[in-house]
């Protein structure tokens, strides 16, 4: 006979109704984790997309994505007749703001070169871009139809839409477009400000259009990409980072600081999660001074009170999980962000949970274990 | 019944016990000695705040007397300190205590409320069972074993009760003001079921009650004044009483 499991069942109804309310506490704190996990995986995304083993980026920088990295354009030639290499495909990334169905909208558009490493991995509807100028991939989220004219730059070219992607947005949110590598070259040199227009425009400075921001490499599965990724960076004007360096780069320099905000709101909820669950196993612990007095009284060891009294805690934190994460997984798909659980935050929140409800017990078990058993024989009954 | 070659299931003697110090010391109970033997059913009396209670919190083993000498089973338990080590563990074995209110855990049906106490000595759980609603038939209860506490009576409730108190065969059953919910009748049954326990478990019993109808169920009487006690001839022709 369980005693915690007859009392929950006795009270039911209260039982349920706490656990309504704590899963909707513990639900925020797994959406948080999801929030977060899709930080990341947004944040990697793009790196991933581009299925590289190598990224060949501007010297002692973090680029393409946590630092801007600008190297010239004729860097993939250089690379691919290194040793190793298979194939190799330059890149530029940029964010532009655009009209689009009339609403300002920011997009994170990607340059590549047709065929070549670096383009869209996945297209849901569609097509790939097949003509070397003004077509564009563009993701759902962006609101547009196959078909569809978009103006982009200063001058307004207009580029169709052939293809649509699903789920490749930036950390910031913004929906991610393909151009050809030339379109995106274009763009970047209109967009650039006016005093560097009119250097490049009189032909006079050493900088041309031809700039790219990576090159991306993949390596023979037969030669350790350590070994390429040393040859390359041999040249002075070029680092060369493995995938491995890059997502592990990004995740701790891109996201940090979203990381900071959501692990200072992760301990406020798990402080008043934890706060309100010893609060509720308190008023839970004070409703059967009477029943653990009389307990105490027939000889019941203090293991079988503290027992009582964690047990239902615990219940009550792992039920409440379980309802809080029945609830994310119900509405994650009306929510704005992407949510993405990893199994180790899942199993992670699931320990804090279970750290927390023991630690909130402690209250409660140190007022079980002050009842005096005389109390049972008080007359008011 | 209790001769004098018989050893006594409870002896008191000289017990006494005071709360507080100083100006705030209150004596509970003075010199107090007292022997029960095996089959007695013994009432004790006396107006509120006499020290009733705190005597049988006493020998219940549940607070510590201030002096004197504490026997129970043929074990010193007591002598001017605690001989025993696990005190939890004698109450579980040798005491069953029933309470003015009946005291059931709210949560588990009556079957289970004298089944907890079988499972706390380390019977196994089917055992306990079968034990339990062998108690409650026993105790003519039997038909209400589903039953959760607030859905008995209070008679059947404090049925229940007392099936808990017997459920370890204890030697020695104290019960505070038992038959104080219940009405004259019901007082009486109760009264007769402590007797023929007292006499089928050859148990010894002492009973706190107020009642001046079921007096002559008693073998003796004492009475608790200001925390002394005196003993008062038993009243009713067909019990013999106790020699001493
Ligand atoms: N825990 C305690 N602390 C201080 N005084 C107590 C305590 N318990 C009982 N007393 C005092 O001891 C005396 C006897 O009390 P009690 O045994 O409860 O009497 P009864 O049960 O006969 O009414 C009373 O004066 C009471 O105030
Ligand atoms: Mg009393």
């Amino acid at each position: 006979m369980n005693l915690a499991y007859r009392d929950i069942k006795h009270n039911l109804l209260r039982f349920t109704l706490t656990n309504f309310g704590l899963s909707l506490l513990l639900g925020i704190v797994i959406m948080i984790t999801g929030v977060y996990g899709g930080l990341i995986d947004d944040a990697l995304r793009q790196a991933r997309a581009a299925r590289a083993d190598l990224w060949v980026v501007q010297a002692d920088t973090k680029g393409p994505f946590a630092e801007s990295s600008r190297i010239p354009g004729d860097t993939r030639e250089l690379v691919s007749r290194v040793y190793g290499v298979e194939r190799a495909g330059a890149v530029t990334y940029q964010s532009v703001q655009a009209e689009l169905n009339g609403a300002p909208h920011r997009l994170f558009l990607i340059g590549y070169q047709l065929g070549r490493p670096g383009g869209p991995s996945k297209i849901v509807a569609g097509r790939e871009i097949l003509r070397s100028h003004y077509e564009i991939v563009v993701d759902r989220r962006a609101g547009l139809a196959l078909g569809q004219e978009i103006p982009l730059g200063t001058r307004g070219h207009k580029f169709t839409v052939v293809g649509l992607m699903q789920n490749e947005v930036t950390s910031a949110g913004d929906p991610v477009a393909y151009i050809t590598l030339r379109d995106a070259q274009r763009l970047q040199f209109e967009v650039a400000p006016p005093s560097t227009r009119r250097e490049q425009a009189r032909g006079g400075a050493l900088q041309t259009n031809d700039q790219i921001n990576a090159v991306i490499a993949r390596v023979s599965p037969h030669v350790p990409a350590n070994e390429v990724a040393t040859a390359l960076s041999r040249w002075k004007h070029l680092t060369a980072l493995t995938q491995a360096q890059q997502e592990t780069m990004l995740s701790m320099v891109v996201i940090e600081r979203a990381r900071k905000q959501q692990m200072l709101i992760m301990v406020l909820l798990v402080i008043v999660s934890a706060v309100i669950i010893a609060l509720i196993i308190y008023t839970m612990t004070m409703d059967k001074v009477r029943s653990i007095a009389t307990l105490k009284f027939i000889g019941a060891p203090d293991r079988t009170i503290v027992g009582l009294i964690i047990q239902q805690a615990l219940s009550l934190g792992i039920v409440s999980y379980l309802a809080g994460m029945a609830l994310v997984f119900i509405f994650r798909p009306y929510f704005p962000r992407r949510l993405v659980f990893d199994p180790e935050s899942v199993a992670v929140v699931f320990i804090i949970t279970v750290v927390m409800c023991l630690a909130a017990s402690i209250l409660g078990i140190r007022l079980a274990l002050k009842v005096d058993p005389a109390e049972a024989l008080a007359t008011s009954g | 019944m209790a001769g004098e070659g018989r050893q006594a299931v409870v002896s008191v003697e000289h017990v006494s016990k005071y709360f507080g110090v100083g100006a705030a010391r209150v004596d509970a109970l003075i010199d107090i000695n007292l022997d029960v033997y095996p089959g007695q059913v013994v009432g004790l009396m006396g107006p509120s705040g006499s020290g009733k209670t705190t005597l049988l919190n006493c020998i219940a083993c549940i607070s510590q007397p201030s002096s004197g000498r504490l026997t129970l089973d043929g074990e010193v338990v007591y002598d001017d300190r605690w001989l025993k080590a696990d005190l939890r563990r004698l109450r579980l074995d040798k005491i069953g205590f029933i309470f003015q209110y009946p005291n059931l855990l709210p949560f588990l049906d009556a079957t289970d409320n004298v089944a907890v106490v079988l499972r706390l000595a380390g019977l196994g759980s089917a055992a306990s069972l079968s034990r339990a609603v062998e108690l409650l038939e026993y105790l003519e209860v039997g038909h209400r074993r589903h039953a959760l506490p607030k859905q008995l009576s209070g008679g059947e409730a404090q049925r229940v009760a007392i099936a808990r108190a017997l459920a370890n065969r204890p030697r020695i059953i104290l019960a505070d003001e038992p038959t104080a919910p219940l009405d004259s009748q019901r007082a009486r049954i109760v009264m007769d079921l402590l007797r023929r326990i007292a006499i089928d478990q050859n148990a010894a019993i002492i009973c706190v009650t107020h009642d001046e109808m079921i007096l002559d169920r008693f073998d003796h009487i004492y009475r608790l004044r200001d925390g002394r006690l005196d003993i008062e001839a038993p009243a009713g022709p067909r019990l013999e009483p106790a020699a001493r």
